[in-house]
């Protein structure tokens, strides 16, 4: 990387306390997100993903807390942050764009009044400065000025989510943090609004860090990929490497999950079984119990993440001295 | 943040635990420090309802049969009433028609609340407007004075009378959330799905919607219970109900009238205030459990200090 | 040709809105002329708001039909008005629902609605008989050990597994078409293969045809013998599938496959000005409803509703645009 990455995490944990025991949901991630970057995470339910995202923003609560890691955030750790420290980077270098606009909107108050709260909880700003500046994001998104005096329920899903995002760029931050933001949205609406935060982080230069359980979706437009299973990173590389050549058997069969509408009609297989449940983890690699290339070694040796090309991938396949791809390739046919 | 308890309640394995019948109770009081204090009180109510004879040599409470106006010592262990009885035997022994007026009109009181509550969300339409206009005006009427007037007018107190009198009060705030349960469960699919399978709605309204609601009606009956329990203490102190009967609101009404406090026997007063209020706590304290049931997000973060790891 | 299993004719429904004084109408299905056949796949698509679900629900009996009608097996669905005529609909007819997290009832084993359903269609199984029927259905979906899987909780499964329970819910009634919808929706994308594969294999072993409603359009080429797409109330276009998807007559059913992500194929261009805006249902009056967001909408289209017509061997579609392309217009087949 030639300038210094905007976000590191280096060996992020977090547990939460159970009536059984502690339950560890993201297991030593480690990644970075460079200058106008945007990196997907992928994953299905319970892969740690969402908890991921939280605990980078210090939006984690109790039973759950971060036991281990740290994330540097323009030269700043995050976790050892005070929560006074944290609301001056809130909002003006970091933001957050939840999954359901419902769920984070204010539905007593008008889109103005909101935006407003926002810019007057983070700068000093006249009311013509901040109405000047809450046309200009609603504008940047594609929605009328107007409506700013729309209260939530009046805009259409679409829309709602469209304000979130402009409510997210109000600082012009540089990192924007989205949790599965088009999950609630047609798929009309959901590629309308991919392309819209394509263009705006194109134009604005922000990074975007982007959570999601749909792989395609963010096929065509995140630089880097991130794949996580059971509270790890399994796979992490550029997109098309990931998409062309996937190195760990799971983001294969994940691939492989989805069915084309191009192309001749086969038979698909999934994968087996489901994701495991993080207070019983399987010994070893924590997706032997479902891989299709399983070996001998897998419930024994936890993997590590093995350099595969421009990628890199949790499979002892990959271990030095490893089939590889090889293998994988052969049992898909 | 509600969104993380989903996720990883999610990954624990299935929705938020709705615990089995039985086992699922016991450990949930267990589990709950609150409702463990609350169950031992109540325990102890029972017992002394149940068998009062074992706890006091004095029989008939209310016969006039000692000294007046001693204070405690080993014979009395409360003292006795201006009127020589013994306070102490009096209190036991009026445990019993308590527990019964709590646990009865609760019961009555829940059954109603159920009847009205669940019906008016399920049927919705007339139904339902018909039901919860009765509900709301029920709600509405200042109990205190509508249950004073009901008292004199059903003739003093017999235990029948005070009974009705609280159901007839109680059972509309237990409905109105009754209500609006059955109305955020309506659309649920499990209920969809047992209309397309072609169950006719009173079974629908018994055996799949009233099922999932066991956590707040066993709440509301603790509630219902909490509150016939104060009311009917305070109607017998106002003189409402049978002077002759044993009970502890009973003793407050006499104690009363006889002016204890002024004329230096205060536990006279004070013993039976006490049982009336710890009841009361008790139930309070059982329905922390069944908040917890039904709520996981309440429940205490119990930190282990050794790690476990779950193989 | 062999007479269809189920057919609607006409088929609407609409729902007053606004309360007392503003009556408005909702028209939330209009006009829908659809066939499935006995071991035949179809797939219903639509976006959130197109009317799938009430169609669903109409032909499942949740609601009754503002007009039109429902035949099965050549029957109008009105003429079933005895107790017994509508449970041997239900029975024939049975319904899966979408969310795995609330379509069992969280106070009963699973086993609950299986024993209920075969005690009401079933009647005249025994218990012990309805106890290995429910064992037998739920090795069908594939949940192994059956009577283990049957004792258990609904929590204590996983969103796959109960939605499975579902299917086997259905199956018990043995019936001719399952209404599935949106069964894969809410399920994680690596087991949505899973339930869409069961659900070929059951119509492949015991002939029973499935209406699968959905909003994604992949998997509905990849199970579904043919295809209707729905907007905004209407059944806009339909035909066997891959004619449908080789040659999309309606703009909206172009517009919906120009949407799809595909990562194996290279960003379409295009369609990046619709931003998804939901149909407009109520009091909508005549002409075509996609004329807001259709690039090739003339005046026609908003003075007359398209009404669908056979515009290629068995492929309908509702547009005047595409109606006007043909050289010689073909009157609606019914």
């Amino acid at each position: 990387m030639l300038t210094a990455p905007m976000l590191e995490v280096h060996d992020l944990t977090v547990c939460y306390a159970t009536d059984h025991g502690s339950v560890t949901a993201v297991d030593g991630v480690s990644f970075e997100v460079g200058r106008a970057e945007f990196v997907g995470v992928v994953g299905e339910s319970g892969c740690g993903k969402s908890t991921l995202l939280f605990a980078i923003a210090r939006l984690l609560s109790p039973p759950a807390a971060i036991t281990a890691g740290n994330v540097v955030f323009q030269a700043q750790n995050l976790v050892t942050m005070t929560e006074k420290k944290l609301n001056v980077l809130r909002w003006r270098d970091m933001s957050l764009v939840m999954q359901s606009a419902m769920n984070a909107l204010n539905p007593v108050l008008s889109i103005g009044a909101q935006f407003a709260d926002a810019i007057e909880a983070h700068t000093k700003s006249s009311a013509q400065q901040t109405l000047e500046r809450s046309r200009e994001v609603l504008r940047l998104v594609g929605i009328d000025p107007i409506h700013l005096k729309s209260y939530p329920h009046q805009l259409s899903g679409g829309m709602r989510q469209r304000a979130m995002i402009a409510m997210a760029l109000l600082f012009t931050p540089d990192l924007v943090i989205m949790d599965e933001p088009t999950s609630a949205l047609d798929v009309v609406a959901q590629r309308s609004l991919m392309v819209q935060i394509k263009q705006l982080q194109q134009r604005l230069g922000f990074a975007v860090l982007f959570v999601t359980h749909d792989m395609s979706l963010v096929s065509h437009f995140s630089d880097r990929l991130l794949v996580m299973y059971a509270g790890q990173v399994v796979e992490t590389g550029p997109t098309r490497t990931v998409f062309d050549t996937p190195a760990h058997p799971y983001s294969r069969g994940l691939l492989e999950a989805f069915p084309s509408i191009r192309g001749p009609r086969v038979e698909l297989a999934g994968i087996p079984g489901s994701p495991p449940e993080l207070a019983r983890l399987p010994s070893g690699c924590r997706f032997h119990p479902r891989c299709p290339v399983v070996q001998p070694e897998c419930p024994v040796t936890a993997p590590p993440l093995y350099d595969v090309g421009a990628a890199q991938a949790r499979c002892l396949l990959h271990a030095p001295g490893g089939v590889g791809l090889e293998l994988i390739e052969r049992a898909r046919s | 943040m509600t969104a993380l308890l989903v996720d990883t309640t999610a990954a624990a394995g299935g929705s938020p635990p709705i615990r089995h019948r039985g086992g699922g109770l016991l450990t949930a009081i267990r589990a709950s420090r609150k409702a463990m204090v609350g169950s031992i009180i109540f325990a102890v109510f029972c017992v002394l309802a149940v068998a009062p004879g074992l706890f006091t040599s004095v029989h008939h409470p209310n016969d006039l049969a000692f000294a007046p106006s001693l204070s405690p010592s080993a014979q009395h262990w409360l003292g006795t009433t201006s009127l020589g009885q013994d306070i102490w035997a009096q209190l036991v022994y009026g445990t019993r028609q308590s527990l019964v007026i709590a646990l009865v009109a609760g019961l009555f009181a829940t059954a109603l609340s159920v009847l009205v509550g669940v019906s008016a969300g399920y049927l919705g339409g007339i139904a339902d407007e018909v039901l919860s206009m009765i509900t709301g005006i029920f709600l509405v009427i200042p109990t205190f004075p509508l249950i004073i007037i009901f008292a004199t007018y059903a003739g003093k107190g017999t235990l029948l009378v005070i009974l009705i009198v609280l159901v007839v009060t109680g059972w509309s705030y237990g409905a109105n959330q009754l209500r609006a349960q059955t109305l955020s469960l309506r659309n649920r699919d499990f209920l969809e799905s047992a209309r397309v399978r072609g169950e006719r709605r009173s079974y629908i309204i018994l055996a799949e919607v009233l099922p999932t609601m066991t956590s707040l009606i066993v709440a509301n009956f603790l509630g219902a219970a909490l509150y016939s329990v104060l009311t009917a203490a305070g109607l017998q102190f106002l003189g409402l109900g049978d002077p002759n009967s044993m009970s502890w609101g009973t003793m407050l009404y006499w104690s009363q009238s006889q002016q204890a406090l002024q004329t230096g026997m205060p536990l006279w007063s004070i013993a039976p205030g006490l049982c009336v209020a710890l009841l009361g706590v008790s139930f309070a304290l059982i329905n922390y459990a069944f908040d917890e049931i039904s709520n996981p997000a309440l429940r205490p973060v119990r930190r282990r200090r050794a790690h476990r790891a779950d193989a | 040709m062999t007479a269809p299993l189920l057919q609607t004719r006409g088929l609407s429904k609409q729902f007053k809105v606004g309360g007392s004084l503003a009556r408005r109408t909702l028209h939330a299905v209009d006009d829908a002329d659809l066939v499935i056949n006995r071991k035949e796949i179809v797939a219903l698509v639509g976006e959130s708001g197109s009317g799938k679900s009430t169609i669903a629900r109409l032909l499942a009996r949740v609601y009754r039909p503002t007009s039109g009608e429902i035949l099965y097996q050549g029957r109008s669905l009105a003429t079933m008005r005895t107790r017994r005529q509508t449970m041997a609909y239900r029975s024939d007819v049975p319904m899966v629902f979408q969310d795995p997290f609330s379509s069992l009832n969280p106070a009963y084993r699973v086993s609950h609605g299986i024993l209920r359903g075969l005690k009401l269609h079933r009647r005249e199984l025994t218990r012990a008989q309805r106890l290995a029927e429910a064992e037998r259905v739920v090795e069908a979906v594939g949940l192994t050990p059956a009577a283990q899987i049957l004792d258990r909780f609904p929590h204590e499964l996983s969103g796959g597994q109960r939605q499975r329970i579902g299917f086997a819910q259905a199956l018990a009634y043995e019936p001719k078409l399952v209404i599935a919808d949106e069964p894969v929706s809410m399920l994680d994308v690596s087991i949505r293969l899973g339930l869409l594969n069961l659900m070929a294999k059951l119509r492949a072993d015991s002939g029973v045809s499935f209406l699968y409603i959905t909003h994604d359009i992949a998997s509905a080429r990849y199970l579904a013998d043919r295809l209707l797409v729905m907007y905004a109330g209407h059944i806009v276009e339909s035909g066997p599938t891959e004619t449908v998807l080789a040659d999309p007559k309606h703009p909206y059913t172009q517009l919906l496959l120009s949407a799809v992500p595909d990562p194996r194929a290279p960003l379409a261009v295009g369609a990046d000005s619709d931003t998804g805006e939901p149909p407009r249902v109520i009091d909508p009056g005549p002409g075509c409803r996609f004329r807001w967001r259709c690039p090739l909408a003339i005046d026609t289209c908003a003075n007359i509703t398209p009404q669908p017509r056979l515009l290629a061997a068995e492929h309908v579609a509702a547009c005047h645009v595409a109606e006007s392309e043909l050289p010689a217009p073909v009157a609606a087949d019914n």
